[in-house]
């Protein structure tokens, strides 16, 4: 199993991120201007500040060229991974629903939150189950999930809610404290939260591993034997 | 020709630099203010005015969450 994690200028969780799918299964770097997933079987579109987050966060990211093929990846069922300004980017483009609005408090937050899984038959979250608590760091200032009163309904009768903020912890104003959403076929999803800064108990939690951990299992099963 | 595009949250989404604006209007004794949203202006020269709205629709605006105006102010 590898993952291609994409480095677009103005990222800057996309070491991280290489280093948490490696605890996993191979990962290589895909640069933006290339259009050449390199027969990754997953793909992560990591956090950071893409294009300096001008015009909107992740507006201008989309039209990248590795996006396109991620794009094509993602309508043949290949699962991505959106975090963060990644989120923004995949929601920006279209692949996922809703969008992320300026923190109600205005402020940047950065501090360790409780996500509960909501949905743990996703290609992201299949080594959780219903109710699991992840301890995962939040670092944003654009990460108020915004989707219109019924779209929000679809999503959750649907499933498409994978993570939430536990009660209380909301960092930014989120409708229905909604963390991580995936897209109808479940085979893209996008957080706020870091998963990939907290795969170390030496840095006060692991248990983001186990969304990497998901997609590893999911492809793996996937694969011919 | 020349033209202003005019970008604002939608009505109904909650606007918190709108809202910090506001409640800093009656320090300095304007009052009765309200209402207050805070959008951006996207000033560009284009052939003709003909394709601004697709413009806004695919980039300069998010359609889910902004509303916005195009004001041609020279030809």
């Amino acid at each position: 199993v590898k993952f291609g994690v994409i480095r677009f200028p103005g990222s800057c969780d996309e070491v991280d991120a290489l280093l948490a799918c490696r605890r996993f299964a191979d990962a290589e770097l895909l640069w933006h201007g290339d259009r050449d997933l390199r027969g990754a079987d997953a793909i992560v579109v990591p956090g950071g500040f893409s294009y300096g987050d001008y015009l909107r966060a992740g507006a201008i990211a989309r039209f990248s060229p590795v996006m396109e093929a991620v794009q094509e990846f993602a309508l043949s069922g290949g699962p991505v991974l959106g975090i963060c300004n990644g989120f923004q980017v995949l929601c920006e483009a279209g692949l996922l629903p809703g969008a992320l609005l300026p923190n109600a408090g205005l402020r940047f937050v950065c501090r360790q939150v409780d996500l509960v899984v909501e949905n743990a038959e996703t290609a992201f979250t299949g080594a959780c189950s219903p109710g699991d608590r992840l301890s995962v760091p939040v670092k944003h200032t654009t990460g108020r999930y915004y989707a219109p009163e019924d779209l929000l309904d679809e999503l959750e009768a649907d499933g498409q809610v994978i993570l939430r903020y536990a009660e209380g912890q909301n960092p930014n104003g989120s409708a229905r404290d909604i963390a991580g959403v995936a897209n109808r076929q479940k085979n893209v999803a996008g957080l706020m939260p870091h998963p990939e800064h907290a795969v170390d108990p030496l840095t006060g939690s692991a248990d983001g591993g186990r969304l990497f951990e998901s997609l590893v299992s999911h492809v793996g099963a996937l694969a011919p034997a | 020709l020349k033209a202003r595009v005019l970008i604002r949250p939608k009505a109904g989404i909650l606007d918190p630099q709108g809202q910090t604006v506001e409640r800093a209007l009656p320090a300095l004794g304007f009052d009765g203010v309200h209402d207050v949203r805070v959008g951006r202006m996207v000033e560009l020269e284009a052939p003709d005015e003909s394709r601004i709205g697709e413009m806004c629709e695919k980039l300069l605006a998010n359609p889910l969450i902004e509303d916005y105006e195009i004001l041609v102010v020279e030809r």
